[in-house]
């Protein structure tokens, strides 16, 4: 079987959480001899790099002299197109600029940072054209091309998903990653809106990455449930070397790692710690990531007055992202809305704890985690402090978590998505 | 002629509400009251009354031929008390016709046969006293918490006075026999044991309404064939089951009242079997073997074992640390404290945190307040955290264990001081010794010493620090030492080791006062 797969990166030059999971499906698809024509929009490689990066996603090292991954590249072809598109999280940062342009009308201008300013003045309103641009060339390829089916992973490449599948007639596969409602909350940009919709009518098979996404597209784009299929994403092994890295506080460190926007719900964090340290002043808080939510947050531990225990670190990438893991005793992840959430696995690949919220789609694939309503501060408190002070606890995920983590392979994944392939031509 | 032996169990745990860390320190009520009386009238009104409604018509139209035997935990019987006393009155009216027996039990369904002796018997009893004074008999059979069942607690029940208990026929003990006879203890014969027919009893207990089980469904005709088809020469059938199996478990719906309704009449008639309580099968039967049971089993699972309660990690540390608290429990008599110290060791607490969800999930999902074990034990570890400072400010150790307390922390000083004035001594030792010889000396030398020179020697060498000295050394030394003391150094030696010694009986006071004494002089 052929695909033909539309994203937005790919190997090596990943830079978000969608390349990393395209590159770990095709991987595992490869492996289950599915043959991938894979079409990325050219990035420019020279985005501000921590506006758009995601702290965690860059873990996967490609060594393009390797010699699986050189096998790898036989079962691909892999194209590029000249775009304005830039990968991942552009279309969320876009829309949040979009949609500040559209409130705050020409002031704007003034209020960004002369750096975004460029970034939202170059592709700003360009971008729901580029995307018909980039699906007019798909549809191009699609006509020259010799495949199977068509595969397109979110909402950017959804136009020209639904392009290659009217020029050729072939079945469409739409794999959402995350919703509008994901990425935005209660301010949904329509246009987004629309094209993630009629992306999902369009297409033959929806795969969405947890039940709880499921949901959201039964409930808020009305999509028929019978052709919506759950295949949870999965993390590769690592071969990083595990380095000691020296403490220096006596303290028990509790840690909230992501971007502080109101989805992953940073301000739940502060209200739990708010209520530990009320009970147990020994414990230290961090916040790592950085975000629009950033200076409220900052305000909002000033009041409560905890500051001496609390402390945010920015934005952390790479190496500094692993130590703060290593300097870790509990991962927290309050997401309000999180269609999966890989933080928390690679908390657990190093050993740390986990509590997540109820909200997030790895909560449904997760045994070896503490799982709370985002909301329930209380409920998060006290998962908290257990795992601090009840030692069996802990030491029972530190355990058995790894080996759960370890276990969620991208071949199980991909089994599942041929599953969904082959559904297509019974 | 074969015997039936149907035995209920009746157990409601006191569930804990939730419970935060922030809670502890001031907030002293563990249970959830809303949900455990709502439970507990559900039951009632599904389960317990229709079902001794039941009971009660059976033996009216069978008479003595149709008996039935009950354990009551003292848990349930307290909430019964508390939310349903007209249950009270209903087991009173059975146990009123004398066709039912009363079991034994500890009290708080605990596990405390498998931690502590002590408080396994003053459960036992507490229970036995509860039972009496309700029903009016004093039980005579045993049943422990779960089945559990060893060697080592069958030996322990006997202990306590009883010649029968009730067990599981667990398959990987019984092997190729039978568990429809009457059994006895590896260690002591002369406890008897009779053993669950775990097949027949799951049959109705388990298996009643599954709809995909081959023999759905279940009719008395049918349960009632089986039985005439066991071979003849087997004694009992033993159907241990929850009553809750009746109208809880089994809904109304599946008939299982109709089933058990009508399940005597069909029994009896084959003339081939009559219904019979433990105690009447204790006087009936003789042991056919001993069943030897080394490690615990119980009636959970598949695994017929106790890794249900005490399986993992957690646990584990949930037990150890509540039965950390015994030692400063046995002298309390706060009665907040002891209620809420049998309410904690209830099993239910720690099945709650068992983790084997795979094969027996359903099972443990029942009556289960928690979404997850780990959420059962963080705060079921909040409550216990609670109750320990309680339990520390409460009952503070008694004026005998402070006494223990401080005579080992005498011990331990007069130790050290010891040491200093062995080494001091030595010292001494080796100075006499070098000026009398040229070799390199120590303690042990003094064995070497003529009689003269030790005398010489120990004239330089007060008492107090002799004694200390050769408290460590050989006796062989000592040997020396001793006949060479004069007189008075000898009586004054004397006087110090009895003092010494005396120390644990004496008034700890005074022996601490004028060891400290010594301790200042010595170390001065």
């Amino acid at each position: 079987m052929k695909v033909l797969m539309f994203g937005w990166e790919f190997p090596p030059h990943i830079s978000g959480g969608l390349g990393t999971a395209c590159y770990g499906l095709t991987k595992g698809l490869a492996n289950q001899n599915i043959e991938t024509i894979f079409v990325v929009p050219k990035a420019y490689g020279d985005e501000d790099e921590s506006a758009v990066r995601l702290v965690n996603a860059s873990d996967v090292l490609v060594d393009s002299t390797d010699e699986t991954y050189q096998e790898f590249w036989k079962k691909i072809t892999y194209l590029e197109i000249g775009s304005n598109l830039i990968p991942y999280v552009s279309p969320q940062e876009f829309a949040r600029i979009a949609e500040e342009n559209r409130l705050e009308g020409v002031d704007h201008q003034k209020k960004v940072t002369s750096t975004k300013f460029e970034f939202s003045g170059k592709y700003g309103t360009d971008l729901m054209a580029e995307v018909s641009r980039y699906a007019l060339v798909a549809a191009g390829i699609a006509k020259k091309m010799d495949f199977d089916l068509i595969h397109a992973h979110d909402w950017l490449t959804y136009s020209a998903g639904i392009a290659a599948k009217k020029i050729t007639g072939k079945p469409l596969v739409v794999h959402m990653h995350a919703t509008e409602f994901d990425r935005s909350g209660v301010n949904v940009n329509s246009n987004i809106y629309d094209i993630e919709r009629r992306g999902m009518e369009e297409a033959d098979r929806v795969i969405t990455v947890s039940n709880l996404t499921k949901a959201t597209v039964i409930e808020k784009y009305g999509i028929n449930p019978d052709k919506i299929f759950t295949v949870y994403n999965a993390v590769e092994p690592t071969d990083k070397e595990v380095y000691e890295v020296k403490r220096h506080v006596k303290e028990k460190v509790v840690t909230f790692l992501g971007r502080l926007t109101m989805q992953k719900g940073p301000e739940y964090f502060i209200e739990a710690a708010s209520i530990i340290l009320k009970h147990d002043p020994n414990v230290r808080f961090v916040m790592a990531g950085s975000g629009d939510l950033m200076n409220k947050m900052i305000r909002r531990v000033a009041q409560l007055g905890i500051g001496t225990r609390f402390h945010f670190t920015g934005f952390l990438k790479g190496a500094d992202v692993d130590k703060m893991f290593l300097l870790s005793d509990v991962f927290v992840m309050p997401s309000v809305s999180e269609p999966f959430g890989i933080v928390p696995l690679e908390a657990m690949r190093s050993n740390v704890p986990v509590v997540i919220s109820k909200q997030s789609g790895v909560a449904e694939i997760l045994k070896y985690a503490l799982k709370v309503d985002f909301w329930d501060v209380h409920g998060l408190a006290d998962s908290i402090y257990g795992l601090l002070n009840y030692n069996s606890l802990s030491e029972t995920f530190r355990k058995y978590g790894k080996d759960e983590v370890d276990s969620l392979k991208w071949d199980n994944a991909a089994y599942h998505v041929v599953q969904v392939y082959e559904s297509l031509f019974k | 002629m074969k015997s039936i032996c149907f035995y209920f169990q009746v157990h409601q745990p006191f569930r804990l509400k939730t419970y935060r860390f922030f809670n502890m320190g001031h907030d002293h009520y563990y249970y959830n009251d809303f949900e455990n009386s709502h439970i507990m009238s559900r039951i009632t009104q599904k389960s317990y009354l229709p079902m001794n409604d039941l009971l009660m018509k059976l033996i009216k139209k069978h008479g003595k031929d149709f008996k039935v035997t009950f354990s009551i935990t003292g848990h349930a019987i307290e909430q019964f008390e508390a939310y349903a006393p007209e249950v009270i009155q209903s087991f009173r009216k059975l146990a009123e016709t004398g066709n039912v027996e009363f079991l034994a039990e500890t009290y708080a369904h605990s596990l405390s046969s498998l931690r502590s002796k002590s408080e396994f018997f003053k459960q036992v009893e507490m229970h036995s006293n509860k039972i009496e004074s309700l029903f009016g008999v004093r039980p005579v059979t045993f049943r422990n918490t779960e089945l559990i069942y060893s060697d080592e607690i069958g030996e322990m029940v006997h202990e306590m006075g009883y010649n029968l208990m009730l067990t599981e026929g667990a398959k990987h003990v019984l092997g190729w026999k039978s568990p429809n006879f009457m059994y006895c203890n590896a260690r002591n014969p002369k406890l008897k044991v009779l053993l669950k027919n775990h097949t027949l009893s799951d049959d109705i207990a388990f298996r009643f309404s599954n709809h995909g089980w081959s023999e759905w469904p279940l009719t008395a005709e049918k349960f009632a064939t089986w039985l005439a088809d066991l071979d003849k020469n087997e004694d009992v059938i033993n159907l241990f089951m929850d009553y809750e199996t009746f109208g809880e478990h089994q809904w109304r719906e599946t008939g299982i009242f109709d089933f058990m309704s009508s399940l005597p009449a069909k029994v009896l008639k084959t003339k081939k079997f009559k219904f019979a309580t433990p105690s009447e099968l204790e006087k009936e039967l003789q042991p056919i073997s001993a069943i030897h049971v080394p490690y615990p089993i119980s009636w959970a699972d598949e695994e017929r074992d106790i890794t249900a309660w005490l399986g993992n990690e957690m646990q584990n540390e949930a037990f150890d640390k509540l039965y950390s608290l015994e030692n400063q429990i046995r002298n309390c008599n706060d009665p907040e404290i002891l209620s809420d110290w049998f309410k904690l060791q209830n099993s239910d607490h720690f099945y709650y945190m068992c983790t084997k969800w795979f094969s027996d999930g359903d099972v443990h999902k029942y009556f289960n307040p928690y979404n997850s074990p780990y959420e059962a034990f963080i705060n079921y570890m909040n409550v216990l955290s609670d109750f320990t400072i309680r339990v520390d400010e409460a009952c503070s150790k008694s004026s005998g264990e402070r006494i223990m307390e401080k005579a080992e922390d005498l011990g331990k000083q007069i130790s050290k001081v010891a040491r200093k004035a062995v080494k001091s001594t030595a010292t001494k030792v080796k100075e006499t010794i070098e000026t009398t010889k040229s070799e390199i000396p120590s303690l042990e030398h003094i064995k070497d010493l003529s009689n003269a020179k030790v005398k010489a020697m120990l004239k330089e060498i007060d008492a107090q620090n002799l004694m200390y000295a050769i408290q460590d050394a050989s006796d062989e030394v000592r040997d020396k030492i001793l006949p060479n003391l004069t007189k008075s150094a000898k009586a004054e030696y004397d006087r110090l080791s009895a003092e010494v010694k005396k120390i644990k009986k004496t008034d700890i006071a005074e022996a601490r006062k004028k060891i400290s004494e010594r301790i200042s002089k010595l170390l001065s």
